[in-house]
């Protein structure tokens, strides 16, 4: 009886993997109960206290950088929304900014000059290969030493740069501007159906419609029109040197900079690489087919090479958007205000409270990367061979 | 007209004309290009070599703080002041290490390419023995390091430079392997219990911020453990480097398993090897080939991410870079600091991917 137990284990293949499972179960119960009977015990030793009640506490520290009103007698759970909202910031207008330059670089990469396009390979070697936290902390350098409030660099007579930042003029929204701006949304919308029905149009005619000029000019003169039937509801809050600091105006903070240019120019070195790859992957033959047919250098580019390159570029492209918004938990190292600096830093450190604080930064951060992946495969899905499946 | 003709023979000629000047728009490019590595080359030059400080500044003098560096006595005029990384070379090297004990440094240094090299090369003579040694290298390399049996005992907390940055480096990267091969297989096993929890550890490790794992392992690590247990600052770097490592790692060897074909393991076990004995045999050494060019790309990842030690406190090269500017003494030559640490990040990791790439080419022409 024991006998054929033992052969079962050890030859019937469900009952060893049921078994085996069943062990790893266990073990990982037993590693789980032991980590949470000796934490419970060395917090209560220290006598920290667990749970989320100080959330609602005051946080007592300033952050500089804010987009939602915020004081030092904020609650902690303001701090997180603060260093979020910072956090998502810098990530959306570093992956605006690397992909810009990643392409322009991945385009450049492949141009028929010589020494053009190994100008852009130095380039993407030189940053690729030093730390991203070091292109940060060199960037801000640079950023310090330009120069003092007093000596201000001004361009244009409206943008004054100095060591504490890029101060420009704010705009101030007067009544009506809302419909300014609501004319410009409408204008978008509006140019979506027509492009559908202009694409309908040529494919029932074989006429073409020139599509492009037709929505560009709708989308730029629609708001100006509402612009000056409100009477102008747009002024300017310039900033004016008073004492030792401006007063008035926006100003973007070198911490914020230098993560911009940090994360960004990094980034689009590994971007630009995937960008060249993927237009190599579009084989010649396409692109000497369209030539052939007579379309333009620049209508094979778009109708031809680009939405067959997207195909190959999109998934690395998002693993490099990934890696962007994780990289830009860097900006503690430079006191830019993030998840991690502000929440993940100070609020840890003034109420020790390390595991709810650790996994609150850590759960978002899972969420944040998740939505990223899901919006891209969504679009993925939008630019795949359709019917390929 | 026949001067014309030799000239157009000329293959010199016929490179440029194809690849500077094919059209107006390629000259005028090539113009402004050159203008531009000109302007840029000269002034980098200028500022790292031509008008640039070593021991002596431009009175002879040799310099022992900021204040003799060139630059400082007549601003604007001189380049950098190159006196602040040999002042400091040992702190960059060794970090705090006693300098009379450095001598173990340079020993596990010039070990290391022996034990790294078994891995590289797969046609060397004798690799079999390099890869025990790759195995024995990083216990014999912590008891030369860190001392006892007759080595006088060197605190961690002593180490820096470049030493802690190649010690997180390679040792992370030795011990994430084979845990990123279980990972690997685990993902792949038709047991659901580990397989989920594979797909669990690798994915969230990866979505998440390796400064969120160092903090976790420096906070939350002593809480997790009995109290007479107490790793230090170093060791509890080194596990999430390692964790971190092993998630990326197992997805690099995952897509090597991926693409190894489905008749491999059922000749395998038609032939009556057991799931271990085909892993082993026929699976592993297959996937592990085609995965290595992906595999040393995360090590270029993980060698630049170990720069981030700094943030919970460690003296790394940056680490000891920060410290080295913010010295009174030495204070406001950051970019001497900053250029001198990229460019051996620089060297390391330019090193690997050249590698990397040397790989995938061979093993393109072995397919063919």
């Amino acid at each position: 009886m024991s006998n054929s137990f033992l052969r079962k284990l050890i030859f019937d293949e469900k009952i060893r993997s049921l078994v085996v499972q069943t062990l790893i179960i266990g073990i990982f119960a037993l590693i789980i109960y032991l980590i949470t009977q000796q934490t419970a015990y060395n917090l209560e030793k220290r006598g920290i206290g667990t749970g989320f009640g100080f959330l609602n506490m005051s946080a007592g520290y300033d952050i500089s950088i804010r987009l939602i009103p915020y004081t030092s007698e904020s609650t902690h759970f303001r701090a997180y929304l603060v260093g979020l909202i910072n956090t998502l910031m810098i990530s959306i207008c570093g992956c605006f900014l690397a992909t810009i330059l990643g392409f322009l670089v991945g385009i450049i990469r492949l141009s028929s000059n010589w020494l053009f396009r190994n100008i852009a390979y130095v380039y993407v070697e030189f940053t690729r290969n030093v730390p991203v936290l070091l292109q940060i902390i060199l960037y801000y350098t640079i950023l310090l030493y330009l120069p003092k409030i007093k000596q201000a660099l001004v361009l244009f007579d409206t943008f004054y740069i100095t060591n504490r930042g890029i101060y420009s003029p704010s705009p101030i929204f007067k009544d009506g501007f809302s419909i300014v701006a609501w004319s410009f949304v409408i204008a978008i919308i509006f140019t979506i159906f027509l492009k559908k029905y202009f694409k309908k149009k040529q494919e029932q005619t074989g006429k073409q419609y020139p599509i492009f000029y037709v929505n560009s000019a709708l989308i730029i003169f629609t708001p100006i029109i509402f612009y000056y039937i409100m009477d102008m509801p747009l002024d300017f809050d310039h900033p004016i040197l008073k004492g030792f600091n401006f007063k008035g105006g926006m100003v973007v903070r070198p911490e914020f900079m230098g993560m911009l240019l940090g994360l960004s120019i990094y980034t689009a070195a590994f971007i630009s690489e995937t960008v060249r790859s993927g237009i190599m992957a579009v084989s010649k033959g396409q692109r000497e087919a369209s030539q052939a047919l007579g379309l333009k250098n620049n209508l094979v580019l778009r109708l031809i090479v680009i939405p067959q390159a997207l195909r190959v570029i999109i998934p690395p492209l998002t693993s490099q958007y990934l890696n962007l918004t994780k990289n830009s938990s860097l900006g503690i190292a430079i006191g830019y205000a993030d998840l991690v600096h502000g929440f993940g830093g100070i609020s840890l450190n003034q109420t020790g409270k390390a595991i709810e604080i650790m996994s609150m930064v850590m759960i978002t951060y899972l969420t944040i990367s998740l939505t990223i992946s899901l919006f891209m495969n969504i679009y993925n899905k939008a630019v795949q061979f359709k019917g390929n499946a | 007209m026949s001067s014309s003709i030799s000239f157009t023979h000329n293959k010199y000629y016929s490179w440029c004309r194809n690849n500077l000047f094919s059209s107006w728009i390629n000259g005028i490019i090539t113009i402004l290009s050159i203008y531009f590595i000109y302007e840029v080359s000269s002034f980098f030059l200028n500022w790292t070599i031509f008008e640039a400080d070593f021991v002596n500044n431009f009175r002879g003098e040799k310099i022992t703080d900021r204040t003799f560096c060139s630059k400082n006595i007549e601003p604007g005029q001189h380049g950098a002041c190159w006196a602040i990384i040999i002042v400091r070379f040992h702190q960059f090297i060794y970090g705090f290490y006693p300098v009379e004990e450095a001598w173990r440094v340079n020993l596990v240094y010039g070990l290391l390419p022996f034990a790294l090299v078994g891995i590289f090369f797969d046609n060397l003579p004798f690799r079999k023995y390099f890869l025990y040694f790759t195995f024995l290298f990083p216990f014999i390399g912590y008891f030369l390091l860190y001392g006892g049996a007759g080595l006088d005992v060197v605190g961690t907390s002593k180490w820096g430079g470049l030493l802690v940055t190649l010690f997180l480096g390679v040792t992370g990267i030795l011990l994430a392997f084979p845990l990123s091969i279980i990972l690997a297989l685990g993902r792949r096993s038709k047991m659901p219990v580990i397989k989920t929890i594979c797909i669990i550890f690798i994915e969230f490790i990866r979505g998440v911020p390796l400064i969120t794992l160092l903090f976790t392992a420096n906070v939350m690590l002593p809480l997790f453990l009995p109290e007479g247990v107490r790793p230090d600052n170093l060791l509890r770097a080194l596990v999430a480097v390692t964790l971190f490592q092993s998630a990326y790692m197992a997805e690099a060897i995952r897509g090597g398993l991926q693409a190894i074909p489905k008749g491999q393991l059922e000749a395998a076990q038609s032939l009556g090897l057991t799931y271990w004995q085909s892993t082993r045999k026929i699976i592993l050494p297959q996937a592990l080939k085609i995965s290595i060019p992906p595999i040393v790309n995360t090590c270029i990842g993980l060698f630049k991410d170990t720069s981030l030690v700094l943030i919970i406190g460690l003296f790394d090269l940056l680490g000891v870079g920060r410290a080295a500017v913010a010295d009174i003494d030495w204070a406001k030559l950051h970019y001497e600091v900053y250029v001198f640490i990229s460019l051996v990040f620089f060297i390391f990791c330019f090193g690997m991917s050249r590698y990397s790439l040397y790989l995938e080419k061979k093993l393109k022409t072995d397919n063919s």
